[in-house]
């Protein structure tokens, strides 16, 4: 199977994690899709670093789930706190910058 | 020994993980219901598991269930439960919707765009036999040697992200 | 892999399927009996001598009554979540080493499905898979105690796992490998138990924690919050879930067996009976594999009863006290024990 395969289905993943982002409108479902799209480049650089017979691909996606479960939790509790505020996940409605 | 990864159930498992992969990661854009999406990309996350594996990562692999399919997902349900969001009835932002034809062609585009490079990146692609086997001991002696100080970084950043975590959800006290 | 490999396999996977789905009856019984042993009273014994025919009448029970699907449930999910429970307590076991070696038809067969370099990861992996069932069926279910229930048990179930995952660095630096083969040949010389007592401890506590048992009970503590989680389900489904907490338990046991109780190796004193009884063990044949399957089925036993002998002996924690027991007192607990593994280590001590 050549590697190629690996990166196309990356680049698939993260296409729809984009249009994730810019077509849905509750925010937990674009956090999510935030996530599809990490994902996705963890696949790009297990794949590559595979290529390269190097291990030190798979050390940046051990850092990048890090990253992204810091960044998940953060995200999560400011979406928690923007709906103690605004009473709703919507983000058309969160347009305001003053609250 | 290179002789299994060409073999047809390998082939077969790639491509039916890759399958499941893509399945799962449309139903989290286009589901109505927020825990039905998350649902579907645990099952996202499993399918990325799988592939990690065929491409002998497995300490990754599991790494990404505990971390991922294990914790990150259960906070994301579990701040769904929290807000009580159920079946979203407009799923998309009709204020972006006429947007979809334009995304739709630049993705077309771009896809085109990249697996013309992609097709033909890889000329020298090989499987040797080194790579199977203690590959977490590899990992674990590049992570403690060469990348350490980001590893011990990494650590703080987790401790921070616990404070501002708790710090932002807390209740505000009248 | 050639087919007869497969089908080693493929044989393999359904005796240990068989035996565990088996499991699940018998430990009703046990827990049944045992409980009332404990609490001076006769327990079920009109079903059957003993009572042994107890657990059949459950099974034929759940399966004729009515499967009520109540109207204000989300069908899809609601349905759906017992499985999300069944399915890790059950794949769980395929990286459990229950035996060394047997030979059968003149190949070596090992006795666990599956030797990954990468074990006891595995195990943690779908051991925290099994917070969906009961998340999911919280939500699914609609209802103000149910999503109570869930909540709590997932935070129970995640705060004790960070626990256990701390106090398992333990004996991963002594044993210095993750697949679980490797661990219980490297307890040949000494038990796990006796190198690290505090890991095993902090292990067994946050395994109560994990299978939803007393005295970590709250999630589904009856008399408290109806039945929590499970409230609205019925007949069939029920007992997946009731299944689905005796595998995990039985799953939680064969995996303490294998990390501190030596897995497979002869309880001492098995030796000398088998030469009485007259089995040939000298140096590898059929009886002596079977001899260390039995002794894995004793110890992984023996354990059980210790899950059932603590359920009916303690109180159940109250939520906040469970919390904090678990962030402030297990985890640091667990950290102090990579400390005193590695000084250990350091001064060449184990």
């Amino acid at each position: 199977m050549s590697y190629s395969y690996y990166l196309i289905l990356s680049s698939i993943l993260f296409t729809i994690g984009v249009s994730g982002v810019l077509l849905r409108r509750n925010l937990i479902v674009i956090f999510m899709s935030i996530e599809l799209m990490l994902n996705s480049v963890n696949l790009a650089l297990v794949a590559i670093s595979k290529y390269l017979h190097h291990v030190d691909g798979q050390i940046f996606v051990f850092f990048i789930i890090t990253v992204a479960a810091a960044e998940a939790a953060v995200g999560l509790a400011i979406v928690i706190a923007l709906y103690r505020h605004k009473e709703t996940t919507n983000i058309d409605e969160i347009n305001l910058l003053k609250g | 020994m290179a002789m299994v990864y060409q073999t047809t159930i390998w082939q077969i498992t790639i491509w039916l993980l890759s399958a499941i992969c893509v399945v799962c990661a449309l139903s989290v854009i286009l589901q109505k219901n927020p825990v039905v999406s998350a649902i579907h990309l645990v099952g996202c996350f499993f399918a990325l598991a799988g592939l990690f594996l065929m491409l002998h990562a497995p300490f990754l692999a599991a790494a990404q269930i505990i971390v991922y399919a294990g914790a990150i997902m259960v906070l994301f349900i579990f701040v769904i439960m929290l807000l009580n969001l159920k079946k979203d009835p407009e799923r998309f932002s009709a204020a972006r919707l006429f947007r979809l034809p334009r995304i739709a062609l630049l993705s077309l585009l771009l896809f085109s765009f990249l697996i013309s490079i992609f097709a033909t990146a890889f000329p020298f692609a090989s499987y040797s036999r080194a790579d199977t086997g203690r590959s977490v001991g590899d990992v674990a002696t590049l992570l403690f040697t060469k990348y350490l100080f980001p590893f011990e970084l990494a650590s703080l950043l987790l401790l921070i992200a616990m404070i501002g975590g708790i710090v932002m959800a807390k209740k505000r006290l009248p | 892999m050639s087919f007869l490999d497969f089908t080693i396999l493929f044989i393999k996977i359904v005796v240990v399927l068989g035996v565990l789905l088996n499991m699940v009856p018998l430990l009703v019984w046990v827990e049944r009996r045992g409980a009332a042993f404990i609490q001076d009273r006769p327990g079920p014994n009109r079903v059957g001598p003993l009572g042994l025919f107890q657990p059949l009448a459950d099974a034929l029970k759940f399966i004729f009554k009515e499967d009520p699907i109540p109207f204000h449930v989300d069908p899809v999910l609601f349905m759906l979540a017992p499985l999300f429970a069944l399915i890790p307590a059950v794949v769980t076991f395929a990286a459990i080493p229950f035996g060394d070696t047997i030979e059968l038809f003149g190949r070596t067969i090992t006795l666990q499905i599956a030797d990954m370099n990468i074990g006891i990861l595995y195990i943690l992996a779908f051991g925290s898979l099994g917070i969906y069932g009961i998340l999911i069926a919280g939500w699914a279910s609609n209802n103000k105690y149910s999503t109570l229930g869930a909540l709590r048990s997932s935070a129970q179930m995640i705060s004790y796992e960070i626990a256990m995952g701390a106090a398992l660095v333990g004996p991963l630096m002594i044993y210095e490998t993750f697949s679980l083969r490797e661990m219980v040949f490297r307890q040949e010389a000494i038990w796990g138990i006796f190198l690290q007592p505090l890991a095993f401890v902090i292990v067994l506590i946050a395994a109560f924690a994990e299978c939803n048992r007393l005295p970590f009970d709250l999630p589904e503590g009856e008399a408290e919050i109806v039945a929590g989680y499970h409230t609205e389900y019925g007949s069939m489904k029920f007992a997946i879930f009731f299944m689905a907490e005796y595998l995990h338990v039985v799953t939680i046991c064969s995996v303490i067996v294998t990390l501190f109780l030596g897995g497979w190796h002869l309880i001492p004193g098995m030796l000398t009976l088998a030469g009485w009884i007259g089995i040939p063990t000298f140096p590898t044949s059929v009886g002596l594999s079977l001899l260390q399957v039995a002794s894995f089925c004793i110890k992984t036993a023996f354990m059980i009863w210790i899950f059932i002998w603590i359920r009916w002996t303690f109180p159940r924690f109250r939520y906040d006290q469970l919390m904090s027991f678990g962030w402030k007192i297990m985890v640091p607990l667990g950290l102090i024990n990579i400390l005193l593994t590695t000084v250990a280590l350091y001064f060449k001590w184990i």
